[in-house]
């Protein structure tokens, strides 16, 4: 009888102006159910203020096996940070 | 521990030159300190480790819902029964949050469930035993809880990112639960004179299987070198059992309780309070199946498993319906 309920992931937005960040998964029949259960299970202790659940299977991730072929490009690109630039002592507000 | 005694497969730690460049690179980012994720590559002998591991773990939690679930019904007040009932329903959550992660490394959670009841996998030693008295509630989440902090908070570095981050969340929960059980404990030993005799029963009789917890002794503890060379277990067992009676210790004379150990005395040489000799025929007998609570614990879970199918099914057989008829939320 194994029939599984499918997989949720949970997101948490823990304070008003916060962006809804991943804090786990958990099953559930439907999406009100899911959401329902990501109440008891991830916000016990006022953690947040609104749920939001999305099934893994809907998930589209990155691969592993890509991470240097997307993310090493912009190592060399330093001058995209500020920190890049230096600037005399005596000139302000930049 | 909570995952006690957990096999590697691996009859001595993996040497690099032993290994596949795969595996080499594995092995030199766990020692870098980069956490491994659910979708990296990983010798299937760390996956399956894990998988034990982190199981074990899960079922120490729900299973430990048992012993102190059996004393909502009876807890001494109302304020005494919300907290417990609060305290259980954190057990279960935790339960939850390792399957969840356990999970995440190709196991169904039905599988896992079906490796418990069919007696594949273990779970802790210490919920096998009974708890006869109000005290053993104070007495659990002081000592068992009080020993599985002590266990927890290094593996929240351990190597493997959902597990780590699934540990940082049980505990800060947990130490919730430390302070409730010695809250018991300390209003028992204020109390009369027979309050306070309950509190040093309750304190003979968990005393022992709390220091158990721990697993064998580093010297016949087989797995653990592999385990620390992955950084799935940081600290060794007789390391973290040390630290749990030195900071156990001063908590039970605040009490004006004692340990049921003629040998515990504090050693100035070493810092550190020497302890007597563990039973540890009476841990194995306990692991094989044959303490006090061991049929009684996977019988009940078993019952609570088969007895809920129907929920289970009827709820997914619901949301097909309404899926089908294209309802919101379907």
């Amino acid at each position: 009888m194994s029939n599984e309920w499918p997989l949720w992931e949970v997101f948490i937005r823990s304070q008003h102006g916060l962006a809804h960040k991943h804090v786990g998964s958990l099953h559930a029949a439907d999406a009100e159910m899911a959401v329902k259960n990501a109440r008891d299970v991830y916000t016990r202790r006022n953690e947040g203020v609104s749920i939001w659940v999305v099934r893994s299977a809907d998930i589209t991730a990155s691969s592993p096996g890509d991470r240097d072929a997307l993310f090493d490009a912009a190592k060399s690109k330093v001058y995209r940070h500020p920190t890049f630039f230096p600037m005399p002592d005596e000139v302000k507000h930049l | 521990m909570y995952a006690q005694m957990v096999e590697t497969g691996q009859k001595s730690v993996r040497a690099l030159a032993d290994m596949s460049s795969e595996e080499r690179a594995f092995q030199q980012r766990i020692d870098a300190d980069v956490k491994v994720e659910a979708a990296d590559w990983m010798p299937d002998a760390y996956r399956r480790t894990l998988v034990r591991q982190i199981q074990q773990h899960a079922h120490s939690e729900i299973v430990g819902m048992l012993p102190e679930g059996n004393w909502i019904t009876r807890a001494p007040t109302l304020a005494r029964k919300a907290i417990l009932m609060a305290k259980v329903q954190d057990e279960g959550g935790h339960g939850l949050y390792l399957y969840a992660a356990a999970e995440t490394l190709g196991v169904s959670r039905d599988q896992l469930i079906a490796d418990l009841h069919a007696g594949k996998v273990r779970y802790s030693s210490i919920f096998n035993y009974p708890t006869l008295t109000w005290a053993d509630i104070g007495a659990i989440g002081w000592l068992v809880d009080g020993a599985a902090i002590m266990n927890q908070i290094p593996l929240c570095r351990c190597s493997y990112g959902p597990y780590a981050r699934a540990m940082v969340r049980i505990c800060k929960e947990e130490s919730f639960h430390q302070r409730q059980g010695y809250d018991i404990m300390m209003k028992l030993c204020q109390g009369t004179a027979e309050q306070k005799a309950m509190a040093q029963d309750a304190l003979n009789r968990w005393w022992w299987p709390s220091l158990m917890m721990f697993g064998p002794p580093d010297a016949d503890s087989v797995h653990s070198a592999q385990s620390a060379a992955w950084k799935i277990k940081l600290l060794s067992n007789d390391e973290l059992r040390q630290r749990f009676v030195d900071q156990t210790v001063p908590q039970a004379d605040y009490l004006g309780i004692t340990m049921p150990d003629p040998d515990l005395k504090w050693n100035a040489g070493r810092g550190h309070y020497d302890f007597g000799a563990i039973d540890w025929q009476e841990f194995h007998d306990v692991l094989r199946g044959n303490g006090p609570c061991n049929r009684e614990r996977l019988a009940t879970r078993v019952q609570a498993w088969e007895e809920g199918a129907w929920v289970r099914e009827a709820a997914l057989a619901h949301a097909e319906k309404r899926a089908d008829r294209g309802d919101e939320l379907g």
